[in-house]
């Protein structure tokens, strides 16, 4: 581990000079991945600029038919809102699910999808309800988000200050978990809505979250697990390790949508 | 002082004494010890698997702040510090010496395997010392390596460049022509292909070790995490750093679990004690969760090809097997002799198969070494036997009770000598099998099986029969067969003038639980309650010479030297009080902490004993000396066999793969149950690593060697929620040869469970036409097994 300058900001704009002033800044919301990383040696940012000091970036509020998130908010937090759980119930079982209930406690929403590790689960939820991301200096769709393994669209410095999510009519989001550390081996997010149906399946993909269209066009007909018998899922562009291979995961990517499609009851 | 034992003696289910140290913080172990003037260690290890060194350049690291010195391998040979020795000696079949490579304490021009300790830095603290590790160049002339065993023994690249084909020894127990004629004369052959998955141990310490040196004295002490400190004193004074013994003490304190990857010395013992006194100043290393997946010594990884003769009744005829073991870069301590005395003389099980055939080829790769682990060879022979068994019967159209029963060593057939050198004392496989059927409600299957089809689940019910051994013994025949150390063990009771007890043992707990089980041996012997009694450990400088804690044998070897010492305590005690009481020394009797004159009113409590001995106004001085102190070295005649019946039911998920453990039930002989708390405690952890090798566990190395699996987030690691409640009991047998009549437990639950779990699965998915799936199962193996049968 490297020695790094700890700064804490108490404005977003403030926080945006530090961390772009800095040589190599990052910024610090949960710290639940962040610091590991930098423990284990494998990030050596200069500075790290905790938003933690900033009011109001950790609240659920209603904004017409959308739950607004905002990005501070612990997935504790979500899992418990009577918002979150009242209108979608499937987001608030997915921040139940995260991690442990150490990382429950610290982690939030915008760090999850700030970082979108592959394996994430709250990408998933983003993509498949169709969510937009608030920024400090725009609004951006889900679909146009999340650009591949840890990376999204982002600009240097922009700060993620709330997700405002569509109620669906319908959604579920059931996981398969990776054995050793229990991240998604697939999580297939499932969500019918004014937009349609929408499936993203996130731990699966080689590039990280992304869309169903097989999965979408079969439900889009049908919103029911019978209508994904004899969905073929392509193992292309799909991971392989030593938990599973590609073909593997495309047979859970089905399995899970099933059980999601069922779970929406 | 309570009175009498209260209850505290043999049988009782006491709360383990040590727990609360445990549970509140105040254990001490290895890393809590600092030392005046401390420095740190640090280890650059082989980033690769396979390489010479072309050139290690430490001069930048030399400089680099804090830094106290460096050490590589051609500075160990210029001071004559030998390489670790290797505790069991193999041969080939011809009689050839095993191939014994030197390992060298760090590499000497070559590194053989990811995590090879290449150059020691010391600073004044960790982070100085790993800084500086950074620093070092190190120029690696990359060579092929080999990690597959098969591909090791065709030769193309060697590990060790004197042993041909990468191979240390081909071993073979049994007459290959006979049984090769057994089995052309038989109605049926069963045969099958296993491998037994490498684990990596993962105590929850990680190992530790502080070297310090009295240059005034001339006097070494080594802290270290092992299971066995007088066995270190022995291989590292002895044979690597030539330290006469009186000048070096080993001290293992708490020790936060071994299973088995404590027991071996490893380079960083002997590293740091050197170094010691190079540098004037104590040193300590505390090995990284990093450190430990690639350097604390694998088990298992076993690839073997066996079969089973039967007749036309399902009778076992003969059995023979190859098994090619793998050794990984070096030997590590015991590696030779697991696959072969604590496996291959495993063979027979709890059955009368009058003939068998175990080859063994022990294969070098480039891999960290493998050695024991909770169970040690015995886990391989029961997984190899049992799953033959089970396939048999399904091939037979046998149920898999029967097939059991109808070969069973019969409980009136003891002592039964095997064909493959063992003879069992004792054991009853018919009554733990018995109770563990009614335990696990076999009955009732059936319709546990219907109800798990309705959700759309497969369930199944595997069993496993089983027997082992413990308490490795006797020492003249381990010496015949290659130990190069004797297998007793040593005890000293020490009674205080007030009566209260303390026992020096040469065994060593890192988790079992002896200072409350051995104070029960006390308790029961002299009729004092067990919270008069400490045990002391694990201090070479306090302990009499004991050969430490392995393979279950701390009850069965160091509790019965206990027992042994405390009837010469009762003995001289008995002398002591009929000088008092006057009265002939066979009159006296001793039961509950009291001795009376037969026949009379006149008695003597225990402690009043033991003043007389330390304070010997009224005592047969010119008989007898003074004080009450004794101890005993007890040498056993034989192993000992617990054995026990474990039955696994499974639901498969077909759609997944997911294999959950829906009821485990273990019937164990361990002999006499000193204390049934402690037993069912050893019980489950056994299971759980069971379960874990069965469902979880592998290490996975990919084709140049590099370690796949070497954190926890690629290592699947049993967690609480991956387990049932255990259904665990015990059905003993009395061991017939040694005083207390108990056999061990240590091993028994990773003994005989994963077959179990193994057998359960196929069963599940034997209506599919799966009729194998590897170790670990996991829900990938499990639904390409499925895949491939449909």
């Amino acid at each position: 581990m490297t020695n790094f300058h700890y700064l804490r900001a108490s404005q977003l704009d403030e926080a945006a000079a530090k961390v772009k002033g800095a040589q190599d800044g990052a910024l610090m919301a949960g710290g639940m991945t962040l610091l590991p990383a930098v423990k284990l040696g494998l990030a050596s940012p200069s500075d790290v600029v905790d938003l933690s000091g900033i009011d109001g970036l950790s609240s659920v509020s209603m904004d017409g038919d959308n739950v607004v998130i905002g990005a501070m908010t612990r997935h504790v937090d979500v899992a418990n809102s009577d918002d979150v759980n009242g209108k979608i119930e499937a987001l608030a079982d997915l921040a139940d699910g995260i991690g442990d209930r150490q990382v429950r406690n610290r982690g939030t929403i915008g760090g999850s999808i700030a970082n979108n590790d592959p394996a994430a689960d709250y990408p998933a939820a983003c993509l498949a309800l169709g969510a937009t991301i608030i920024t400090d200096q725009r609004s951006i769709s889900a679909d146009d988000f999340f650009t591949g393994l840890f990376s999204t669209a982002l600009g240097e410095g922009e700060i993620i200050t709330s997700v405002s999510f569509p109620v669906p009519d319908k959604a579920a989001y059931v996981k398969f978990p990776n054995p050793a550390t229990r991240y998604a081996l697939v999580g297939v997010f499932v969500a019918s809505g004014s937009s349609g149906v929408r499936v993203a399946v996130t731990g699966a993909g080689q590039n990280g979250v992304f869309r169903s269209g097989e999965l979408e066009a079969a439900l889009g007909g049908s919103f029911s697990a019978g209508a994904l018998d004899g969905v073929a899922i392509p193992s292309n562009g799909l991971a392989t390790d030593i938990h599973a291979a590609a073909d593997y995961r495309a047979h859970l990517i089905g399995v899970m949508a099933k059980r999601a499609v069922d779970a929406c009851g | 002082m309570p009175d009498g034992n209260s209850g505290t003696g043999i049988g009782a289910a006491l709360l383990r004494k040590e727990d609360r140290r445990f549970i509140t913080g105040k254990g001490k172990y290895t890393d809590d010890i600092n030392r005046p003037g401390q420095t740190f260690a640090y280890f650059l290890r082989s980033n690769v698997a396979h390489a010479n060194l072309k050139s290690v350049d430490t001069s930048a690291a030399e400089k680099a702040d804090g830094v106290v010195a460096v050490f590589t391998g051609a500075d160990l040979e210029a001071a004559g510090v030998g390489g670790l020795p290797c505790g069991w000696a193999l041969t080939f079949q011809n009689g050839d010496p095993m191939v014994e490579p030197p390992h060298p304490a760090l590499a000497q021009g070559r590194v053989r395997h990811v995590g090879d300790p290449i150059v020691m830095v010391i600073a004044e603290s960790k982070k100085q010392a790993k800084a500086a590790c950074h620093l070092v160049n190190v120029e690696y002339d990359q060579l092929p390596a080999v990690v597959d065993m098969m591909e090791a023994i065709k030769g193309d690249a060697l590990v060790h460049d004197d042993a041909a084909n990468n191979i240390c020894y081909d071993w073979a127990i049994g007459d290959k022509d006979e049984v090769d004629k057994v089995f052309d004369g038989a109605d049926h052959v069963t045969s099958i292909d296993i491998v037994n998955n490498r684990l990596i141990p993962n105590a929850i310490e990680p190992r530790v070790a502080i070297g310090e040196f009295d240059a005034s004295s001339g006097d070494y002490t080594l802290y270290t995490t092992t299971q066995n400190p007088h066995v270190i004193r022995l291989l590292m004074g002895a044979f690597v750093l030539q330290i006469p013994e009186h000048k070096l003490r080993v001290v293992a304190p708490d020790v936060g679990g071994g299973f088995g990857s404590k027991i071996f010395h490893y380079a960083e013992e002997t590293l740091v004690t050197w170094a010691a006194a190079q540098i004037e100043r104590p040193i300590k290393w505390t090995a990284e969760r990093s450190e430990s997946f690639m350097s604390d010594a694998h088990g298992r990884d076993h690839i073997t090809k066996a079969e089973l003769a039967l007749d036309k009744d399902g009778k076992f005829l003969g059995l023979r097997e190859t098994t090619y073991a793998n050794m990984g870069g070096y030997l590590s301590t015991f590696a030779p002799a697991i696959p072969t005395y604590m496996h291959s003389v495993l063979m027979a099980g709890v059955y009368t198969t009058p003939i068998i055939y175990s080859n063994i080829i022990a294969v070098f790769t480039n891999t960290v070494p493998v050695d024991a682990y909770r169970g040690a060879g015995r886990p391989e022979a029961t997984y190899c036997l049992e799953r033959l068994v089970d396939r048999a019967a399904r091939e037979m159209g046998i149920d898999q009770v029967e097939i059991r029963r109808k070969n069973f060593i019969p409980s009136d057939a003891f002592p039964y000598q095997t064909p493959v050198a063992l003879c069992y004392d004792s054991g009853n496989y018919d009554a733990t099998l018995d109770t563990a059927l009614k335990n696990a409600d076999v009955g009732g299957f059936d319709k546990r099986k219907a109800a798990s089809a309705k959700d759309g689940k497969l369930r199944g019910i595997g069993y496993s029969t089983y027997v082992e051994a413990c308490g490795a013994a006797p020492s003249a025949i381990a010496g015949a067969l290659g130990a190069r150390a004797g297998l007793y063990e040593s005890a000293n009771i020490r009674v205080h003038p007030t009566g209260s007890v303390s026992v020096y043992t040469g065994s060593h707990s890192h988790g079992q639980g002896h200072e409350t089980a051995f104070a029960q041996l006390v308790s029961e012997k002299l009729g004092v309650h067990s919270d008069a009694v400490d045990i002391i450990h694990g201090d070479t400088a306090q302990i009499p010479f004991g050969m430490g804690t392995y393979g279950s044998r701390s009850l069965a070897v160091g509790g019965t030297a206990i027992d042994k010492a405390l009837d010469k305590i009762v003995d001289k005690s008995r002398k002591i009080v009929a000088h008092i009481l006057e009265a002939g020394e066979s009159d006296i009797e001793f039961a509950d902490g009291n001795f009376t004159v037969a026949g009379t009113d006149k008695s003597m409590a225990f402690g009043e004993v033991a003043l007389a001995a330390y304070v010997p106004h009224n005592y047969p001085l010119e008989t007898l000396e003074p004080g009450l102190e004794e101890s005993a070295f007890y040498d056993p005649t034989n192993f000992t066999y617990p054995g026990g019946c474990h039955i696994c039911e499974v639901e498969v998920d077909p759609n997944t793969g997911v294999v959950e453990v829906a009821r485990f039930t273990a019937v164990d002989d361990p002999g006499t149950v000193v204390n049934p708390m402690i037993v069912e405690g050893q019980v489950h952890g056994g299971i759980a690593q069971g379960i874990g090798q069965a469902l979880l566990e592998g290490c996975v190395y990919d084709d140049s060697g590099q370690l796949i699996t070497g954190s926890y987030m690629d290592y699947t690691m049993p967690r609480a929620d991956d387990l049932p409640s255990y259904d665990v009991a015990t059905e003993s047998s009395e061991c017939t040869h040694n005083s207390l009549g108990v056999k061990g437990v240590g091993e028994v639950g990773a003994i005989g469970s994963p077959p179990a779990v193994i057998n359960a699965i196929i069963d599940a998915l034997s209506e599919l036409g799966v009729t194998d799936v590897p170790m670990p199962a996991t829900s990938q193996a499990v639904w390409r097994a499925i895949q491939e049968a449909s």
